[in-house]
């Protein structure tokens, strides 16, 4: 039977790839799970509750010796010489900062899937470490800045006075920047979101916040759900939107990574000009950091009185949730590599996530995978060019212009009709003129009437109109005193139909009426 | 005061009766005194006519009395007893073949006009006019009856040139009208009434079942233009006044329809649909997805946890008779709390206000059941929609699909709402041969099934859990 090793992590990292609730429906698909002893501890996770979920608690040897070991951080080079030949790691790889370890993986002839290669479509999410993670991260960066700061996050009307809220600053509204919004406003506190890429806007106001526009500071809609670089001038603004907002805030949340690598958002200069006592949180110090006094992992207290954090550690900082979220998404990964449920790993390269994650494969680095089109932002269509603002308005103009001589040609089209009518009218005999007197008006007061009836009383209308025009009956009924037998018989039968349709119209619309019932 | 000064004042305080009851009409609250005074003018009406008629008597006036008592007798007996018995889903077949019996009774006035009036230009054109709409009248609503009983394929009828057939009937009757005023006989008076029976049937058939709400609304405005006409060749304003009346309220009717459709009426009258139907089925008929299921337990299950509900019936819950469960199923859910309303389509069913109909039959309040556009900004808020037997006015092809055959047509925005279910038979497209993208979204599950058996499920499971 394939076996899934769960090994415990190097010294400093406190999640494990599998907790109880996860290695349940690990062995549900089949898997005989093998974790080391200690592996959950750092996450409050017992050997003893491991084992009541169906693993087997093994040593170090046993756990890497697996057909596949899941883990959160790539391994050691003594940990890599455990692994078999053959055998499947999963595991956050970083494949593009670390091309050498995938080289080695791939010279072992290990199939390695990459956690934190997985493409950005719709369907991957499921199993997408980054997305979890980040939005640990943007909880967890919250509440450190809470820690730090002097004040309260919510403002407070009390008998002793009052205080304002926070006012937080959030770069970037990708996973972690969206956690970090809605966590900060939960906390009361008034939240302002930046983000390059305008078409966000509607998810940070979706989370709380009130979004910073700027559009000499906006691109355009990117095609892979990643932020482009900047142009120059694009850049300069952006980072004096960044200066002006970070003066006004007591809290900011840079979260800029764009492939693990971060830009400068925040300058020197940026946090010399705010209040002392502020917060800076920089979510991109695996990166080198957004902020240019960050220091990767440590907490840096400037000259002006501002806190710079750059903990890389954010989620660790959380290690019973985050390995919960990271455990679950190995889940999504295995049922997704099991199509048979019968515990048997199928690794299929013709699917674009499968694809995307593996980067190495029998013996061979396949990193970088081909590009996928991501479907969670549409590319804008590509149609003709937009036109000119003076073709818009000369077609305008032509169209107006088309419209008045229609109208004209109309009114003309109507005159004219009218004249003719009125004409051929007037030499109709006096009687029929005064008949079709009558007959006109009464078009005119039937439009108006039937133009209130309610929708739900068409029904009844049309029976009523039917029994009326019954009516008939009056012309039939007096034909049938006259002397010429054929005429009564014919009137006898057109007064029979007629009074039917008068009786039946009325009762039927009577019945229907008195079925109508106003609600309790 | 002669009888003739009395019985013309009596006809204008009907025809004033007649307009009131059909304003009353406009509203729940008025329409019931509205039927009342419609019967009152008829009545008195009908006393006047009678009086008269025995007064202008030919022959001996017992006869006359005698055999107008006998056609009002057969009147009330037949007229009585089909009123009482139609099923309310028959209605439009009963509404259909009563506009039959005007055009009818307005073919034989014509005839009796023509052989009792005289014989000028002006009142032999209102003859073969009254005549020619009376007969069109007649084998139109014949062949609506026909269709809509399912006596008749419903499926529209596309004769080769149907539209220059059309056009060829009218143009022949116009050289028998110059034919019967240049030499009045009955002959060219009798082919041209033949050529309108044939013109009648041809153009109904020509329309498929779908579009029977505008047809019979047509119909009905076409009975109205009939009695106008033999109003004219009788000189009887009352007839001209309730004529006019009667036809102006089809002709909106009509017009109501079409623009719930968003089709043009004359592409209706011409039976356009039918030839796109053809092009536009094999096309877009095939499944563009998956679709869901859902149990009735499961929806009795969604039922109870909603806050909102709203219902969307359409003609298969008419055809599955299935209102009287669907108003037990409101009553169940108003009771324990969930705010319940029906969204109903204008074209729904098969006759205009069809579907209001049925669930006033089945004692639904009628305050619950909203129009269209009363209802379509609500469905973000709501958590359950049933769609039950509707399927091409819940379609949001007509929205989101330039090329769909019925684009630009308003639908109910059933989507927006958290869950959809679909009461339906089977995955086949609906009249208008479409394919409904609303079955494969991922808040539409699909209850298979007969629509009343189905409710009654639903009630079952609510009442047992």
């Amino acid at each position: 039977m394939t076996t899934i090793g769960i090994p415990r992590e190097a010294a400093g990292q406190r999640l494990v790839a599998a907790t109880p609730a996860t290695v349940t429906k690990l062995v549900g698909l089949g898997y005989d799970v093998l974790v080391e002893a200690g592996a959950g501890e750092a996450a409050t996770f017992a050997d003893d509750a491991y084992a009541a979920a169906g693993a087997q608690v093994v040593d170090t040897a046993r756990a890497w010796g697996a057909d596949v070991v899941t883990a959160v951080d790539a391994p050691s080079d003594e940990r890599v010489a455990l692994l078999r030949e053959g055998a499947v790691l999963v595991a956050q790889l970083q494949p593009a900062q670390r091309p050498e370890l995938v080289a080695t993986l791939a010279a072992r002839g290990v199939t390695a899937l990459a956690l934190d290669a997985v493409p950005r479509i719709s369907r991957a999410q499921a199993l997408d470490v980054l997305s979890s993670m980040a939005n640990v991260a943007g909880y967890r960066a919250v509440v450190e800045a809470a820690g730090e700061f002097g004040g309260m996050f919510a403002g407070q009307v009390t008998a002793a006075g009052k205080t304002p809220p926070a006012k937080v600053f959030v770069i970037g509204a990708g996973v972690a920047g969206l956690a970090a919004i809605g966590t900060a406003d939960s906390l009361g506190a008034q939240v302002r979101a930046f983000d390059v890429r305008p078409e966000v806007g509607e998810q940070i106001e979706s989370m709380g916040a009130t979004f910073v526009r700027a559009p000499e500071a906006q691109q355009e809609i990117s095609a892979d759900g990643y932020a482009k670089p900047l142009t120059q001038e694009q850049a300069a603004a952006a980072l004096e939107v960044y200066a002006r907002e970070c003066a006004d805030a007591d809290i900011v949340v840079t979260t800029a990574l764009v492939r693990g690598t971060a830009p400068t958002t925040i300058t020197a200069a940026a946090v010399a000009g705010m209040r002392p006592g502020s917060v800076v949180v920089d979510l991109a110090a695996t990166g080198g950091g957004n902020c240019e006094l960050t220091v990767p992992g440590e907490r840096v207290v400037t000259d002006g009185g501002v806190v710079v954090l750059g903990f890389t550690d954010l989620p660790g900082r959380m290690p019973q949730h985050s390995s919960q979220l990271l455990g679950t998404n190995v889940v999504h990964l295995m049922q997704l590599l099991t199509p048979g449920k019968g515990g048997e790993l199928v690794l299929d390269l013709e699917d674009p996530v499968q694809r995307g994650m593996t980067v190495a494969h029998a013996g061979d680095v396949t990193w970088p995978p081909p590009p996928v089109a991501v479907s969670a932002a549409p590319p804008p269509t590509t149609g003709p060019p937009p036109p000119s603002p003076q073709e818009v308005a000369a077609r305008q103009a032509e169209q107006a212009e088309r419209a008045k001589v229609r109208a004209q040609r109309r009114t003309v089209a109507y005159a004219l009709g009218a004249l003719l009518l009125t004409l051929g009218i007037s030499y109709a005999p006096s009687e029929f003129l005064a008949h079709f007197s009558v007959f006109v008006l009464a078009v005119f007061v039937g439009y108006y009437v039937i133009s209130n009836v309610s929708h739900s009383l068409h029904t009844p209308l049309m029976a009523q109109t039917n029994a009326i025009s019954g009516i008939i009956l009056v012309g039939a009924l007096l034909q049938i005193g006259s002397d010429d037998p054929v005429v009564t018989v014919l009137a006898c039968v057109a007064a029979a139909v007629a009074s039917i349709n008068i009786f039946g119209g009325f009762l039927v619309a009577n019945r229907m009426l008195r079925m109508f019932r106003r609600g309790a | 005061m002669t009888l003739v000064s009395l019985t013309n004042a009596i006809y204008l305080l009907a025809a004033v009766l007649f307009v009131l009851s059909l304003a009353g009409l406009s509203k729940q609250e008025t329409a019931r005194r509205g039927n009342v005074l419609g019967m009152v003018g008829m009545g008195l009406a009908l006393a006047a006519v009678v009086a008269r008629a025995l007064n202008e008597s030919q022959r001996a006036v017992g006869v006359t009395a005698l055999l107008i008592a006998l056609v009002l007798g057969i009147g009330v007996v037949v007229g009585t007893w089909r009123a009482r018995r139609v099923e309310m889903t028959q209605m439009p077949e009963l509404i259909a073949i009563l506009h039959s019996f005007v055009g009818i009774a307005a073919v034989l006035v014509g005839y009796n006009s023509y052989l009792t009036g005289t014989h000028d230009g002006v009142h032999l054109v209102e003859v073969f006019l009254g005549v020619l709409i009376g007969a069109v009248t007649f084998t139109g609503s014949v062949v609506a009856f026909l269709k809509l009983s399912a006596r008749m394929k419903s499926a529209p009828l596309t004769l080769p040139g149907r539209n220059l057939l059309n056009l060829a009937a009218v143009l022949v009757s116009c050289g028998l009208l110059a034919w019967f005023l240049a030499e009045p006989s009955v002959w060219p008076l009798a082919l041209m009434t033949l050529i309108a029976l044939a013109l009648g049937w041809h153009l109904v058939a020509a329309i498929g079942g779908g579009d029977m709400p505008v047809v019979v609304s047509m119909l009905n405005s076409y009975s109205g233009w009939a009695a106008a006409a033999a109003g004219f060749m009788l000189s009887n304003d009352l007839l001209i006044v309730t004529g006019a009346l009667v036809g102006a309220s089809g002709a909106i009717l009509s017009y109501i329809m079409c623009r719930a459709m968003n089709r043009s009426f004359v592409s209706v009258i011409l039976g356009g649909f039918g030839a796109e139907e053809g092009a536009a089925a094999p096309a877009g008929g095939g499944p563009v997805g998956e679709h869901h299921e859902m149990s009735a337990a499961d929806v009795a299950e969604a039922l109870a946890g909603a806050r909102s509900v709203v219902i969307t019936p359409g003609y298969g819950m008419a055809v599955a008779k299935a209102q009287y469960p669907v108003a037990d199923l409101v009553e169940k859910l108003r009771a324990r709390g969930v705010e319940v309303r029906f969204g109903v389509h204008p074209v729904a069913g098969r006759l205009p206000g069809h579907m209001n109909v049925l669930l006033a039959e089945a004692k639904v309040p009628y305050d619950i059941v909203l129009e269209m556009d009363e209802i379509n900004g609500d469905f973000d808020e709501t958590d359950v929609v049933l769609v039950i037997g509707a399927n091409d006015t819940v379609n949001p092809a007509a929205l989101d699909d330039p090329s769909s055959p019925i684009a630009g047509m308003p639908v109910l925005e059933v989507w927006n709402a958290k869950q959809v279910v679909v009461f339906k038979r089977s995955m086949a497209t609906g009249y208008a041969g479409v394919q409904n993208p609303l079955f494969f979204r991922d808040n539409t599950a699909m209850l298979f099934g007969d629509a009343r058996d189905q409710t009654e499920k639903i009630v079952a499971a609510l009442a047992a859990g």
